[in-house]
């Protein structure tokens, strides 16, 4: 389905900090499926090009996801700015992820 | 064949007790739902199972806790003698699945991640247990009835496709009513659902499990108990229900040589002795001297007391000749003091049980077993009473426990712990109030298979050690303490004065005899000479009639005055007619 497990965009603009998050997926699953929907939604809409996303499949990379502490799926990390922070669940709460992310409406 | 089939169907968990009452073990292949509330031993019991299965057939397992993090449980389960730390690395991996406070959640979040990555690391250590701790904990977090079913029904598919030889799901069912998922469906998804439970009986915590569903298997139903020891959590299993102990013809020494006649012999060895009695009436004096004896035949022995040091116990009965300490030193006895305050009687019964593993005596004294009903319900106190009995009896030894009752009727005792009817000898001692004073009695209520004194006897303490006085009985009763005493001494007086009677009756008689043979003598003596005069008298009488009867013939033919005829006839009559006719005649 997925050709790239793993894919990230770089920002161009170094004006306002970029914001470094991972997506912890399983892939298929309908909660991830929404996540990664909702996630790039918002990123689109608040962060323009500043941010960069890594998608993880916890699916193909089970040793990397333990030890990254990923328990559930999907989780997000933030990880910089600081402070880091975690988000688990489908990211369909948007109020609970834009504050989880620093980000202010 | 039948034991054969349990054995594939099964797998054993190596928690003892746990494994009788299901007959083998948990299902094979199978998943296993522990409930229970907060601290009933449900993660002990998955922890343990894991364990026992890396230690004993090397079976690597995964432990995914939802409740605690890693540390936390390794750091819980310290106090086990598991070799946790060392099993961690390398034979049980486990996953912290508790997640963080710091977590935000935005959502619905699903299983299917975590379990992807649970099958990665099934493969990769070759595990064969699976142990999900409390799976409600994180699901609560859906906030959601229905998705929390869908992950419970994921677990399950995942189980189903990556077969383990046991999987274990805990969680808290029918719990405080805070969780908005009834996790009752749990219960008919799984193959075998265990109950646990801790509560309260006079403010001792007592646990208990049950198996409530053993799909296609036989098992043990009802509530049993559970204690946790230095090995973990262990199941008070119900005894084999057919007694199959050997029966000992050999006799060992109650103690002391009178209480040995009394019991026909002595005890046979392996029997249980059940010694009675309120306070103060000499029962640790008496299983004391019990030990003591064990101890000088060279065989290993165990004293168990409650609530009263082992070295003050052996200080107050070196005042009655008991010498315990040299016994201690040389390493035959073993003294073991417990309190009994906090814990129940399930784990003093463990307590024994590893005091038994430890020293293996031959014989035991545990002074008094009553105390183990001072904590918690009388009801466990009895089960562990009676289990304990049989425990020592399994393992041949020949152990002497005492109780408290209150009263004094030995009818009454019962004990509260009612183990008089599985003893087999039962002593009682009691206090005889009498002229002021109090008494021990012992009574030997009784003595199963062998001859017994139905006296009730005084027990007598001497610096020398305990012994049982002679008997004196007055008005059909054992005369005791100063009583006997008296008594002793009146028999004695009374003794003297009959034989001073005696001495002095069979003089008088000497002198009655003495005197009667004299009298005899002086009689005989009289009859002689009365027989001499008789003799006499006749032949001067003879001649005088002779004379007289001449006479008057004389006198006749004299004077003419008489016919012939009467004068013939008159000569038949007496002589004094004679003198008189004649004298009429004249």
């Amino acid at each position: 389905m997925r050709p790239k497990k793993s894919k990230s965009r770089a920002s161009s603009r170094a004006v306002t900090a970029v914001v470094v998050m991972r997506l912890y997926i399983a892939d298929g699953a309908p909660n991830s499926v929404k996540a990664v929907a909702n996630l790039e939604a918002i990123c689109k809409e608040y962060l323009k090009d500043g941010f960069e996303l890594e998608i993880v499949d916890v699916l193909d990379f089970p040793r990397r996801a333990l030890a990254d502490g990923v328990l559930v799926t999907p989780h997000l990390a933030k990880l910089s700015p600081s402070p880091a922070a975690m988000v688990v669940g489908n990211l369909s709460d948007r109020r609970s992820l834009l504050g989880a992310l620093g980000i202010h409406e | 064949m039948a034991s054969l089939a349990h054995s594939l169907l099964k797998i054993p968990t190596g928690i003892s007790g746990f494994d009788e009452l299901s007959r083998g073990g948990l299902p094979r292949h199978r998943t296993t739902l522990l409930k229970g509330g907060p601290g009933s031993g449900k993660t002990v019991f998955a922890l343990q199972s894991l364990v026992n299965a890396a230690r004993q057939r090397q079976e690597p397992g995964i432990f995914v806790a939802f409740e605690e993090s890693t540390p936390e449980i390794v750091a819980n389960a310290g106090s086990f003698d598991w070799g946790l730390p060392a099993l961690a690395k390398h034979k049980i991996f486990f996953l912290d699945a508790k997640l963080s406070p710091e977590v935000v959640q935005s959502g619905e979040f699903d299983l299917t991640g975590m379990l992807g990555m649970l099958k990665a690391k099934k493969e990769q250590i070759g595990a064969q247990w699976v142990v999900f701790d409390g799976v409600d904990v994180l699901l609560t977090l859906l906030q959601n009835p229905v998705a929390e079913m869908r992950e419970i029904y994921r677990i399950r598919d995942w189980l189903k496709e990556n077969e383990v030889n046991a999987a274990i799901i805990t969680a808290k069912l029918d719990g405080d009513g805070s969780q908005i998922v009834n996790y009752g469906f749990m219960q008919f998804m799984v193959d075998c659902v265990i109950r646990f439970e801790r509560r309260l009986e006079y403010g001792v915590a007592l646990h208990r499990i049950e198996i409530t569903k053993y799909r296609g298997a036989d098992y043990v139903a009802g509530e049993y108990p559970v204690s946790f020891g230095p090995s973990g959590l262990e199941v008070g299993a119900p005894e084999p229900t057919e007694i199959r102990q050997v029966a000992s013809g050999e006799r060992v020494s109650a103690g002391f040589e009178r209480l040995d006649t009394m019991l026909g012999g002595g005890l046979f060895r392996g029997s249980s002795t059940l010694i009675t009695g309120v306070p103060g009436t000499s029962k640790t004096t008496l299983a004391g001297k019990f030990v003591e004896a064990a101890c000088r035949r060279g065989e290993r022995t165990l004293f168990v007391s409650f609530d009263e040091g082992a070295d003050r116990i052996a200080r107050n009965l070196t005042s009655v000749g008991i010498r315990l300490k040299p016994h201690v030193k040389s390493g035959l006895l073993r003294m073991y003091s417990g309190r009994t305050e906090s814990i129940g009687a399930e784990d003093h019964l463990l307590k024994l049980k590893a005091l038994i593993r430890e020293h293996r005596p031959r014989c035991m004294v545990i002074d008094p077993l009553s105390a183990i009903a001072k904590a918690g319900g009388i009801e466990a106190a009895r089960a562990v009473a009676n289990r304990f009995i049989y425990l020592a009896k399994d393992e041949k030894i020949t152990v002497m426990v005492t109780a408290i009752n209150e009263g004094d009727e030995p009818e009454t005792e019962a004990t509260d712990l009612q183990i008089s009817t599985i003893a087999d000898t039962w002593i009682h001692l009691s206090y005889l109030i009498r002229s002021g004073e109090r008494n021990r009695a012992l009574t030997i209520i009784k003595s199963r298979g062998t001859w017994h004194s139905n006296q009730v006897r005084e027990l007598v303490l001497r610096d020398t050690g305990p012994m049982l006085a002679d008997v004196y009985t007055a008005g059909g009763e054992v005369l005791m303490g100063t009583l006997r005493w008296e008594k002793e001494g009146e028999e004695r007086a009374k003794t003297g004065r009959r034989r001073a009677e005696f001495e002095h009756r069979r003089g008088e008689l000497q002198v009655a005899e003495a005197d009667t043979q004299a009298r005899i003598k002086a009689l005989q003596q009289d009859l002689a000479r009365q027989r001499a005069e008789l003799a006499t008298y006749s032949s001067d009488n003879q001649a005088r009639i002779v004379s007289s009867s001449d006479r008057e013939q004389e006198l006749r033919r004299i004077r003419s005055a008489d016919p012939a005829r009467r004068a013939s006839g008159g000569s038949g009559n007496s002589g004094k007619g004679n003198k008189k006719d004649a004298r009429h005649a004249t």
